[in-house]
């Protein structure tokens, strides 16, 4: 449905996005996920035309974003970061405005609108002034114009960002719902959202791809690639002995020294993919003598593997 | 042009939803009002005079004794209103971010800019249609020529069609309804009155100048002829201010 290739946006000096390199399947729930700055609502304005590209490309539906963007725009529905609305229209007025830029038929017009009320669960306050709606309503509004004229993709933008935990619970039970015929892409900085919401996630970190899979994968294929918490008494130069002893052992990928506290000083080190080397770890420490405390093998949640994508990307 | 129309019906309804069009419809209906009945009202003094001094009676008529000056102040508070009128059409989109998502749908950037630019028109054609009272009333009394009235009316709406496309062009251009309405009257201020520098400038550049004056260009309209050249300027304008606005939405996205 979406080809991204080599996607790169500069502003001036800043980077928004570079080389973005990923694709997205009919019907799929994507996440698009990344610290703020990362680049995910450069890219969403990319994919929808408002910015173009500094170079690279990106075909919707096999069309141009660039060339072809009528068609492009004719086939996704968006709802911007901010969701920006007009406050003084009436839900049901602004919905029928939209339908009519958005050229869907007049006959096919109040069909339309009915559905998108109906979808969002806007059939409470069809006459009511937007501008006086709460913000989960006022999103919803926002979810209902991306859907009209039925596109077959949706691009939302931090679509539960401001809301109180029960209109978050409804508005993901809504793109749920919506993930079933329609191919959407989201962006959170929420990792459970995304886990819950999406079957695939792509993360960013300063506008580059750091990871691209589903939230199973990525789970086990990161808690597979283990952190091994080693903790020594921190005396003389035990722990400088430590970690040239550490380095030296087959299938130790990085190693990161914590901060020493309680005369203790521990590393978190890196194992690589489907290996326990936990007892290789012990023996060769306590052969040279020194004083291990701890040795902890540390379960990782998706917050953590986000974490440690991004900051080993930065590192 | 379903598209332009659903553009053009949304700032319709804004325009009279918000009391916009009915505060400025108003204004302007009351200030021209007043301008009329002070024009008149020297105008009768002037013919009482001239009942005892005929020479006046000679030059007096109700073309040049009252429609030009009223139509002079009315191009004058034109000025003032139309500004008003185009500053918020797309500087409140830009600030409130709905620009983006006008963007984002399979809209053309002409049927957006002319949506808009439409709907000023029809408030602005509402606006001067309204003053015919006074032409009417003194057709009632009197028996002024329909001519040269028809045509300065043409000529105030051509004017118009220029200001409300600089405008809209200054209102692409920023987030600040304030600056793109001081911008849009400064610079139509300054095409009124440069033909005054014309004068004192060389032969060549006074001629220049005198062309681009909005007001000279108006001066045959209101004298009940219709010039190629004076139309041809008022189009020209309109023109090349929308065409700029297209190009500043097409410099905003990028795209083609
Ligand atoms: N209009 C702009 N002009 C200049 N720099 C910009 C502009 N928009 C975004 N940037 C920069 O591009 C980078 C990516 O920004 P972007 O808004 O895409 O991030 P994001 O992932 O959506 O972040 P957030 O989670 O805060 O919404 C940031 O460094 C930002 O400062
Ligand atoms: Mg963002």
């Amino acid at each position: 449905m979406i080809q991204v290739e080599n996607l790169t946006k500069r502003y001036g000096a800043t980077i928004g996005v570079t080389n973005l390199d990923f694709r997205v399947e009919k019907g799929e729930v994507l996440g698009f996920l990344g610290p703020n700055g990362a680049g995910k609502t450069t890219t969403m304005k990319m994919l929808t035309c408002y910015l173009s590209p500094t170079s690279g490309t990106a075909k919707v539906c096999g069309f141009d974003i660039l060339d072809q963007s009528m068609e492009v725009r004719k086939r996704i529905g968006y709802l911007p970061e901010r969701n920006p609305l007009y406050g003084d229209m009436t839900v049901h007025g602004y919905l029928d405005f939209v339908a009519r830029v958005k050229g869907v038929k007049p006959s096919a017009r109040r069909g339309e609108i009915d559905r998108a009320i109906e979808r969002c669960g806007l059939e409470e306050v069809p006459r009511r002034t937007i501008g006086k709606l709460s913000k989960g309503y006022q999103q919803r509004v926002g979810i209902a114009q991306a859907t009209l004229n039925d596109p077959e993709i949706l691009i939302l933008d931090e679509p539960t960002l401001g809301l109180d935990p029960k209109q978050i619970i409804d508005i993901r039970r809504l793109i749920r719902n919506l993930g079933g015929e329609k191919t959407v892409i989201l962006s959170s900085h929420i990792l459970p959202e995304v886990s819950q919401v999406c079957n695939r996630v792509i993360i960013i970190n300063r506008g580059e791809l750091v990871a691209a899979d589903t939230p199973e994968n990525l789970r086990s294929r990161l808690a597979t690639s283990s952190i091994v918490r080693v903790a020594l008494r921190d005396e003389g130069d035990v722990l400088a002995r430590a970690e040239r002893i550490l380095a030296k052992i087959d299938g130790v990928v990085a190693i990161r020294e914590k901060p020493r506290e309680h005369g203790m000083g521990a590393f978190m080190v890196d194992c690589a993919p489907a290996r326990d080397i936990r007892e290789e770890i012990a023996r060769s420490l306590v052969a040279e003598g020194l004083p291990l405390l701890e040795l902890h093998r540390e379960e990782l949640s998706l917050e953590e593997i986000f974490l440690q994508l991004v900051t080993e990307e930065v590192s | 042009m379903g598209q332009l129309a659903a553009i053009y019906r949304k700032e319709l309804q804004h325009y009279f939803q918000s009391m916009t069009a009915y505060v400025m419809i108003g204004g302007f209906l009351a200030l021209s009002g007043y301008f009329f009945f002070s024009v008149f009202r020297y105008y009768n003094y002037l013919s009482y005079q001239a009942g005892r001094q005929p020479y006046i009676g000679e030059t007096l008529n109700l073309i040049e004794g009252v429609m030009r000056p009223l139509m002079g102040n009315m191009s004058v508070v034109l000025l003032f209103v139309l500004p008003l009128l185009t500053m918020r059409l797309f500087a409140e989109e830009k600030k409130q971010g709905t620009f983006e998502l006008l963007l984002t749908y399979p809209l053309s950037d002409f049927a957006a800019v002319m949506g808009k630019y439409l709907a000023a028109l029809t408030v602005f054609a509402v606006m001067i249609a309204g003053t015919l009272l006074y032409p009417a009333m003194l057709a009632i009394f009197s028996n002024p020529e329909p001519g040269p009235v028809v045509t300065s009316y043409l000529g105030l709406f051509l004017m118009g069609t220029s200001f409300i496309a600089m405008g809209i062009f200054f209102s692409s251009l920023t987030t600040s309804q304030i600056v793109a309405g001081a911008a849009t009257f400064g610079v139509s201020l300054f095409f009124l009155v440069i033909g005054w520098a014309a004068p004192f400038a060389g032969p060549t550049v006074g001629k220049i100048i005198a062309q681009s004056s909005l007001l000279d260009h108006y001066d045959s309209f209101s004298k009940g002829v219709i010039s190629l050249p004076d139309v041809t300027y008022y189009v020209f304008l309109t023109a090349f201010f929308l065409f700029m606005t297209l190009r500043s939405l097409e410099s905003s996205h990028g795209r083609s």
